[in-house]
């Protein structure tokens, strides 16, 4: 059964039309990639996917169950997490701080007044084993403002994991970084999916992350699903390179 | 408490400059009565830091801790003060009785009137809520009949405490008054700090730093800013029904939006950052209003220059500058 599956969305904006008629199924512990020309519709169609708004028209389905109307809060509480282009953090906090808030809402402790000491512990573990994961533990007491960039990222992305999420929705994850930073991040991405067998949906620019990383790739170009397909099917597709890879260089 | 009093700040203190902060601060209030004669001050002045503290460090719990602006927390203050006044001139000659339903009408008419607007945000939430100060401000000068109208419900005064095995003289014995308000005060503080530093606590601190991030973290902003924005207008009532047992009198300025606006300043000016800080920002704005008003009727303008020269020179407040300095 697909993990998620999307049919013939669609998203206006007066009369801008977004994301037109776009559909596509993602299988469990699957990397897919979406990429496009800016201006393609990926973010908003990415949007949808998350709970930001809903569709125009279309129907999303979340491991099998409908979802497209439903607000955020009752999707992250299906298993569906993300992160932003822009990196969304809490900034006059520590990493552990960060992570923590995350975990104690994942652990169902956001109304509460106390942590039982199993709380605690529970919390607690996850707390290290997201920094363990994400290479952040010996910067865990840092204030995630005044870290580099490629490590808020990090940071962002071990708070979206403590929400166990069955389907991690990653928007733009290199954006503005160098050389080192994407190395950093396109390694963790590759263990997410690689060890810990997370399904993954990124929207990338960088397309050297995007070849090395996806196992399918999805190409939106003015609104509209272009091409669906393998790496390789992707690369050698000649209405892609027309539109997309050829401009791009 | 005291691990509340740096949640979120950037220069954090140590374990030990925070004990030595708690020390410092429950000497200084547990003292008063000793050396406030000596200074020119006199008791009823330390109670009005305290009932004002109080309600800017409630205030607080929606500004500084949640990241939500409220311009008419006098309505809730002065809803207070009403509801202990006419519990003490129509129900029953209890002081206990009088805080509880000054509590009650304060906080359930916020929680019910937050429903309404925590949808809204920044400048739209911030404005309904002068709004509802302002209405709730012209019921209480229009109803002549209940609450005295312009001049202001008169014609009752605090009881003393009947404690079973012996009665305190709260009515004309002005320290034991002020200690009176001391135990009340410490113990709204108190559960306060605890709030503040539960997962409950982070909650509200994650909607502050990032609310996008927050909800996509699975937090339900809307219902999380109603309960905040409910506890704070519960203590702040409380606050206001503390401010009739101190003046034996409840006047519709206790409603105004200048009040509103006094609480906000304090608060500010103290830091908001900092759990203490909208307390020793009351404490400076009760004694300069009481030093300069009676030198010139202007003295708003004072406070308000002293207050531009604060936000300018230490945009975290006095504690916060406070606290950075001891940290460097």
């Amino acid at each position: 059964m697909s993990m998620l599956e999307v049919r013939g969305v669609s998203k206006h904006f007066g009369s801008l039309r977004a994301v037109q008629d776009v559909s596509l199924t993602v299988a469990p512990g699957e990397l897919r990639a979406i990429i496009g020309p800016n201006g393609a519709g990926k973010t908003t169609f990415f949007n949808m996917i998350s709970g930001f708004f809903p569709p125009t028209t279309g129907e999303i389905m979340f491991d099998g169950e409908v979802i497209t109307q439903l607000p955020v809060a009752a999707r992250v509480a299906r298993g569906m997490a993300r992160t932003f282009q822009i990196t969304e953090i809490f900034p006059e906090l520590t990493v552990r701080e960060n992570i923590r808030i995350g975990a104690e809402s994942a652990a169902g402790l956001r109304l509460a007044l106390w942590r039982s000491a199993a709380d605690a512990r529970r919390v607690e573990g996850t707390i290290d084993e997201m920094l363990t994961l994400t290479g952040l533990t010996t910067k865990a007491d840092r204030l995630v403002g005044e870290m580099s960039h490629g490590d808020q990222r990090a940071a962002e992305i071990a708070m979206a994991l403590t929400l166990k999420p069955r389907l991690l929705l990653l928007d733009e994850p290199t954006a503005g970084m160098g050389e080192q930073e994407t190395y950093q991040i396109a390694g963790l991405i590759r263990r997410l999916h690689k060890n810990s067998n997370y399904t993954i949906i990124l929207v990338e620019h960088d397309m050297r992350v995007v070849f090395n990383l996806a196992d399918r790739i999805c190409v939106l170009d003015q609104g509209k699903l272009l091409a669906d397909g393998t790496p390789s099917e992707i690369a050698s597709d000649p209405h892609v390179q027309e539109a997309y890879l050829g401009k791009a260089g | 408490m005291n691990s509340a009093t740096t949640v979120g700040t950037t220069a954090r203190p140590s374990i030990d400059s925070r004990w030595l902060q708690l020390i410092v601060i429950w000497a200084v209030l547990l003292t008063v009565p000793l050396w406030l004669p000596f200074v020119g001050g006199y008791t009823a002045l330390a109670g009005r830091v305290l009932v004002l503290g109080l309600a800017a460090m409630s205030f607080n719990i929606l500004l500084g801790f949640t990241g939500v602006m409220s311009f008419g927390h006098a309505a809730y203050f002065g809803l207070g003060a009403y509801g202990a006044g006419l519990a003490l001139k129509y129900l029953a000659a209890s002081t206990p009785l009088a805080i509880v339903m000054g509590t009650l009408l304060g906080g359930v008419l916020g929680a019910l009137f937050g429903l309404l607007i925590v949808r809204r945000r920044g400048v739209y939430f911030a404005m309904v809520t002068v709004a509802f100060g302002q209405v709730a401000f012209y019921v209480a000068y229009s109803w002549n009949d209940l609450t005295g109208g312009y001049d202001g419900l008169r014609g009752f005064t605090r009881e003393p405490l009947h404690l079973g095995f012996t009665d305190i003289d709260i009515t004309n014995n002005g320290n034991l008054f002020y200690y009176f308000l001391l135990f009340v005060f410490a113990i709204a503080v108190a559960l306060q700090g605890l709030l503040l530093a539960s997962p409950l606590g982070r909650t509200w601190l994650a909607i502050r730093e990032n609310e996008r991030r927050a909800r996509f973290l699975g937090i339900p902003i809307e219902r999380h800013i109603w309960l905040a924005f409910t506890i704070s207008c519960f203590f702040t009532a409380l606050a206001g029904s503390l401010y009739a047992l101190l003046n034996n009198f409840a006047d519709p300025m206790a409603l105004h939006y200048s009040l509103s606006g006094e609480i906000v300043i304090m608060t500010v000016m103290g830091g908001m950052r900092a759990f203490w800080g909208p307390l020793l920002g009351a404490a400076v704005f009760v004694v300069l209003q009481d030093y300069i008003s009676s030198m010139t009727v202007n003295w708003m303008s004072f406070i308000g220059l002293i207050f531009v020269l604060v936000v300018l020179f230490f945009p975290r407040g006095l504690l916060g500058m406070l606290r950075r300095r001891d940290a460097a």
